[in-house]
């Protein structure tokens, strides 16, 4: 795992001790909100609804034990007990006073932990792929890339004040995990004959406009990453509009200019950067790569596993949905579920975070991730302890079986806490996986992604959600709009919508409707919603949502 | 045709908790809604507003929201101010922890 040098300890407490004067200076009355409200953003300190809330960065989503237990901590001291992790790799607390911030801050800073760049127009949180350094189907750990970007852009005197936020994200494997196409940059490892090397994508991102990335490069030698990539944000940094903030981020340049004309400014510009790089990143990645080694492996017998599968059938379940494929074949990857029925998808009380952390410690080396599908990760775990830790889950309501199933939903924090919202998500989210709960039919639908907003800003992704659903005020009433057949994997698709809306009543029967059309038409038990949506276009999930005569009119 | 301006009260959310206020007739902070002050002419909700806006230490973000009358004083008009009032719906934190 990563540790931070003296470098990055020194940085983060100055700022911590900065931003307790400013604190100071804010509550005695010497600072105005509007003189304050930068600095508290520049340290992820929001005003939300009902109280302030502190975002914390979990860089490419790697957390130790010790730093969730730190987390659980700050929770039960400073906030109500619990947190609430995103699909940004971040934890929030949602209930924090001010004057106790710059304490959490320290605590957080205890553990190599902070909120820099968590707001404003800065280079954000560097995500990657939840099951990075762990996936069989990996070229290359993206994590070490990651933190190579992280340390190059924190700070950055050149980009501290972008025409707008500018999120990156990793991946090092095929299976596209880390939503690569919906960033502002994009980074695939590939394959390219011998060597290894990156397609750049640029220009993706959600939000009010939308936008699938395009392949800027389709090959980018490894030793080019920083050159490359300060040149496509130092050419944003100069083209991105200032005049109107709908349409600063890199998408709008990138779709007004066209993809040619900004590969020609970034080439020129890449140009004149690459022989400032004389190496010095090159060094510093090989000591990063050091850190994310792969920990020593347990060797035993996995007969335990089989045997637990035929005995156990709650197990067996939980491990049909819960794990994925190890690049050591005795190993598993665990996705552990904040998404249980009715709960808040996200959200983990500090016992929890113990839990997880002891298990962790016990069985997966110390290891913990925390997924943009807003669930927590232990990445290799020898299959011969698999029945226990289910064991110890379970104890910690923390064993349902869902991953990737209708209830595993992603929903942003919407009017229950967000000042921007236009109206509610979580409780949708609760409703809709209760009810499928109910109907004890989630198992046999299989795989499918419902993501909600509750806004056009989409914090909750709905426009790659195989179901998005976008919460909206009309008249003052809570409006749910419906998008089909998104995606956020390396095949990227925007949702289309469907029509007109729903009333917080009708939201959930209408969401039945779709999935009892696509059991109906499915063609076998194998064909997923979205191939089944894929095959059939709009039209009979129109009708199943509108009816026949209003599916033609809309 | 003028707008007909729709009754209003002033709120904003506490400096150090960040908790919902409203400002009442004598220039308090409130943590009820009820006893709030009821603003029903445009040209004292813009006069009081500046009011509030001075007192930056004490919260942050005054605006005007809209409110209607009930005998048991101003009630939120719109819902996103009704959860303002109570807290978040998925867990009892926040005001309604409090309320009866
Ligand atoms: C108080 C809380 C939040 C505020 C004020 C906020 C604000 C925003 C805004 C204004 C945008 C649109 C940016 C743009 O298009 O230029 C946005 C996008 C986004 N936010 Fe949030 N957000 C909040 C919470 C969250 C949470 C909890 C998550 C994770 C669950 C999240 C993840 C994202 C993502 C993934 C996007 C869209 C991707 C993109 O920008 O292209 N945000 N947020
Ligand atoms: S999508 Fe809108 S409501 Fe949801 S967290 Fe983002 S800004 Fe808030």
């Amino acid at each position: 795992m990563y540790r931070y040098t003296e470098f990055d300890e020194a940085f983060v407490r100055e700022r911590v001790a900065q931003f307790r004067a400013q604190v100071e200076r804010r509550i005695d009355g010497s600072l105005t909100e509007d003189e304050f409200r930068p600095l508290r953003l520049m340290n992820g300190l929001y005003l939300q609804l009902h109280a302030y809330m502190l975002r914390v960065a979990i860089p490419y989503g790697t957390l130790s034990a010790g730093q969730m237990r730190q987390l659980a901590t700050i929770a039960e001291r400073w906030d109500k007990g619990y947190g609430h992790f995103t699909t940004r790799q971040n934890i929030q607390f949602n209930w924090p006073r001010l004057c106790d911030v710059p304490d959490m801050l320290d605590a957080l800073a205890d553990v190599g932990m902070h909120a820099v760049q968590t707001s404003g127009n800065t280079i954000r949180n560097v995500t990657a792929d939840h099951f990075a350094g762990a996936a069989a189907d990996e070229i290359e750990d993206p994590r070490p890339y990651a933190e190579l970007l992280r340390q190059w852009s924190t700070d950055h005197p050149e980009f501290q004040f972008l025409p707008r936020k500018f999120k990156i994200a990793v991946t090092g494997a095929p299976a596209d995990r880390a939503v690569t196409k919906a960033h502002d940059i994009g980074l695939r490892i590939v394959r390219s004959g011998q060597d290894t090397g990156f397609q750049v994508i640029v220009g993706g991102g959600l939000g009010r406009t939308p936008m699938i990335g395009s392949v800027i490069r389709e090959f980018l030698p490894k030793a080019d990453l920083l050159p490359y990539v300060e040149a496509i944000v130092s050419t944003y940094n100069l083209l991105g509009r200032r005049d109107n903030k709908y349409k600063a981020r890199i998408k709008i340049a990138v779709h007004e200019e066209g993809l040619d004309r900004i590969r020609e400014l970034v080439e020129r510009r890449f140009g004149e950067l690459r022989p400032q790089f004389a190496g010095a990143d090159q060094k510093l990645l090989s000591d990063i790569r050091a850190m994310f080694a792969l920990p020593p492996l347990t060797r035993a017998p996995v007969m335990r596993f089989e045997t637990a599968r035929r005995r156990d059938p709650a197990f067996r379940a939980w491990t049909d949905t819960n794990l994925a494929r190890h690049r050591d074949p005795d190993h598993a990857i665990v996705t552990v579920s904040l998404k249980a029925h009715g709960a808040t998808p996200g959200d983990a009380t500090a016992p929890q975070m113990r839990a997880l952390a002891d298990i962790a410690d016990e069985y997966g080396y110390g290891e913990l991730r925390v997924s943009h599908e807003q669930n927590i990760i232990l990445p290799h775990i020898h299959r011969s302890h698999l029945h226990e830790i289910h064991g110890r889950l379970k104890i910690a309501g923390l064993s349902t079986a869902n991953v990737g199933l209708v209830s595993d939903i992603i929903a942003c924090p919407g009017m229950d806490y967000c000042a921007l919202a236009t109206a509610r998500s979580i409780p949708v989210a609760q409703w809709i996986a209760t009810r499928f709960e109910e109907l004890k039919i989630e198992h046999d639908i299989g795989p499918l992604k419902i993501k909600i907003s509750g806004c056009i800003n989409a914090c909750g992704h709905h426009h790659v959600g195989h179901i998005g659903i976008l919460g909206l005020d009309r008249a003052g009433v809570e409006n749910y709009q419906i998008t089909l057949g998104g995606d956020g994997t390396e095949d990227a698709v925007i949702g289309q919508r469907a029509g007109p809306g729903f009333s917080s009543e009708e939201i959930v029967p209408a969401v039945e409707r779709l999935v009892f059309a696509y059991l109906e038409m499915r063609k076998s038990g194998d064909e997923t919603f979205l191939e089944t949506y894929r095959r059939t276009g709009p039209a009979p999930f129109r009708t199943a949502l509108y009816g026949g005569e209003r599916a033609r009119a809309a | 045709m003028p707008r007909i301006f729709t009754p209003k009260v002033i709120t904003a959310n506490a400096l150090m908790e960040g908790d919902v206020v409203y400002l009442t007739a004598d220039d308090l902070w409130t943590r009820h809604h009820r006893e709030a002050e009821l603003i029903d002419d445009e040209a004292h909700a813009q006069v009081r507003l500046l009011d509030a806006e001075r007192r930056c230490d004490e919260v942050v973000g005054p605006y005007l929201a809209d409110a209607r009358t009930t005998p048991d004083g101003p009630a939120p008009a719109h819902f996103r101010e009704v959860l303002r009032t109570r807290g978040p719906s998925n867990y009892r934190h926040g005001k309604q922890v409090g309320l009866v």
